[in-house]
């Protein structure tokens, strides 16, 4: 009976087959470790995002004079307000710790290397529109913050040469950032940037299950394959990976519920206390600072404080800190190695990646505090060895003698 | 699967695929303008950003007051003679001390920075990142400088800039306080927005 209700459904719409291909059948190296968790918790964090999402909608209102009012309306008087907001600030963060993992992950196992590598640009894509979610979110409260963190970076568009002035207009919709602006980063941030980011998303996975998963050992499982022509050393992902990643859901609920009921503020880092006053085009904050997912790129923004052939030192902060982002999509050409992963590349290859690291974290640390003089060289200086991991991997990549790369994946 | 015949006239197949491509690609040119066209400032925002009119009679020279101008704050400064005498004193501090930089109308491209010789009208905003500059007249020695000859401090990055707007040296503010369009109506009467017809 359930056979033959089944093939009814089968002979108009591949539900079988869909669900062989991308789960029961779905061949996953049995050498995953923790690093390959990320991905399937930005799935539960994406959920979390898009239910309180909506939710929030349903109590927000996005009007310059309605917007900081309707925050503390759905802190104080909506029943589980406080908790559904502190769930989509804590996911955003989350959102953004897990794809720093998940990207590092990439960079560490040469994920992004041939055949994976538009898998690996149409990630970078989500990226790109989290980077943008998380901004046009970041304004919605309307408060103190809300309002200078959009002043700062869209006058980053008038530094633009020529037509930035216009540009930048034309961006804010009024000659100063306003509640037009809010209404269209509203606009964005509800509607058509989560459209965009699900479809990516669902694309990156399509693409993921086309070329199959990369591992830590960077071995191609396709190699060797059992009579049946799946490979030997993978399993199928339902049951047997799924069940690791719902332990993972697990233990990362813990920490996320931890941050959302007890740390909600995440120590000024999660939302920052500036954001508790209503937003003042007359007042400018002592420090305006990002949240904390963009300080390492706005560090670079604030590293470049010299002009150079002619353009000024903010529209060159601002070409560095775009680079600086978008130089991720670059890796897949920029990596002349014969090897995948760090396991078994060079130590020229373990150092720069070393040193990107450090990097990414020393611009993340001076763009949370104010400049002085002494930390502006500092972030001059990690500013040129973030892109030297990019920049020399051509060289030190295709030079150094790597380790000898086993035939099959190795276990612990 | 049945492959459908190759047609037997594909001149024309060719010719009408190209010509509906091009059609079509005009059609969503046109599409795009009003997308595209709503998104600048409406009327509304236009009308906003109508002038300002401040009433200057009430200044006293040495004291600064702020015009709100299309939501930024314009300062107006009434300079002392005392004030005027010590403005060229730090030239070589400064970045930009003539003015070269597009920051002004052509009327206030002057020693002065000024339309009208003893009062500087300033946008208040830092050139660095849209901070407000901090008005501080006072000579000598200051938190941040210890020789300052009066002027504005961001409290932000640290900028700063004399008392006609001009950015020191060294500091991230790349450019002068831009002055905005303004005349005088009256001896007294300041319009911010409008160039008086004399640009």
């Amino acid at each position: 009976m359930v056979t033959k209700i089944m093939s009814w459904f089968d002979e108009r719409l591949p539900i079988t087959a869909t669900i062989e291909r991308h789960l029961t059948k779905y061949p996953a190296p049995i050498n995953m470790n923790i690093w390959y968790l990320a991905g399937f918790l930005l799935i539960v964090v994406l959920v979390i995002q898009l239910i309180s999402g909506i939710w929030l909608l349903m109590s927000y209102e996005p009007t310059a004079e309605g917007a900081f009012a309707s925050i503390q309306y759905i802190m104080r008087d909506v029943e589980y307000g406080w908790m559904i907001r502190y769930m989509h600030t804590t996911g955003a963060s989350a959102f953004f710790a897990l794809i720093y993992l998940h990207m590092f992950r990439g960079m560490m196992y040469g994920s992004y290397q041939k055949p994976r590598e538009l898998l690996w640009v149409i990630g970078w894509f989500t990226y790109l529109l989290l980077c943008m979610l998380g901004f046009t979110g970041y304004v919605l409260p309307w408060g103190q913050m809300s309002f200078w963190a959009a002043q700062v970076i869209m006058s980053l568009f008038g530094s633009i040469p020529f037509f930035g002035e216009e540009l930048l207009t034309w961006i804010r919709g009024d000659y100063l950032i306003s509640g037009i602006t809010l209404n269209r980063l509203f606009a964005l941030h509800v509607v058509l940037l989560p459209l965009a980011l699900i479809v990516v998303i669902f694309v990156h996975i399509l693409a993921l299950h086309e070329v199959g998963s990369n591992n830590p050992d960077g071995v191609d499982v396709k190699k060797f394959k059992d009579e049946d022509g799946v490979p030997l050393d993978t399993k199928p992902f339902f049951p047997y990976d799924i069940v690791h990643d719902l332990y993972a859901v697990g233990v990362f609920l813990i920490f996320f519920c931890f941050i959302m009921f007890f740390y909600p503020d995440g120590g000024g880092y999660v939302i920052e206390y500036v954001n508790y006053e209503a937003a003042d085009n007359l007042k400018t904050p002592e420090h305006i600072v990002p949240s904390w997912y963009y300080t390492p790129y706005y560090a670079m923004l604030r590293a470049i404080t010299f002009p150079l052939f002619g353009l000024s030192a903010k529209f060159l902060g601002f070409v560095v800190m775009a680079a600086g982002i978008a130089i991720f999509v670059a890796l897949p050409w920029l990596d002349r190695s014969p090897v995948k992963s760090i396991r078994y590349k060079g130590v020229y290859s373990k150092f720069f990646l070393t040193l990107f690291v450090i990097s990414f974290f020393v611009l993340g640390y001076l763009g949370s505090v104010a400049s002085t003089p002494i930390r502006t060289i500092l972030a001059q200086f990690f500013t040129c060895t973030y892109f030297a991991y990019f920049l020399l991997m051509p060289i030190y990549s295709k030079y150094e003698k790597c380790n000898p790369v086993p035939d099959r994946v190795t276990l612990s | 699967m049945v492959q459908p015949k190759a047609p037997s006239n594909p001149g024309r197949r060719k010719f009408l695929i190209n010509a509906t491509s091009v059609v079509g690609a005009g059609a969503v040119a046109g599409a795009v303008v009003p997308f595209i066209g709503s998104w600048n400032p409406s009327a509304k925002a236009e009308a906003a950003g109508a002038p300002a009119r401040a009433d200057l009679s009430k200044l006293l020279p040495g004291e600064m007051m702020i015009v709100e101008w299309r939501g930024v704050p314009v300062y107006v400064v009434k300079h002392t003679q005392e004030s005027m005498s010590v403005l060229n004193k730090n030239l070589s501090r400064l970045s930009d001390p003539d003015s070269l930089e597009d920051q002004q109308p052509d009327y206030a491209r002057n020693e002065l920075r000024s339309r009208k010789k003893g009062i500087s009208v300033l946008t208040a905003v830092c050139t660095h990142l849209s901070c407000a500059p901090k008005f501080y007249p006072e000579l000598g020695t200051t938190d941040f400088d210890t020789d300052w000859q009066g002027g504005f401090f961001c409290p932000c990055h640290g900028s700063k800039f004399d008392l006609v707007g001009r950015v020191y040296a060294g500091v991230p503010a790349p450019t002068n306080l831009p002055i905005p369009p303004h005349y005088f109506e009256t001896e007294d009467i300041l319009i911010i927005g409008e160039d008086g017809g004399a640009a």
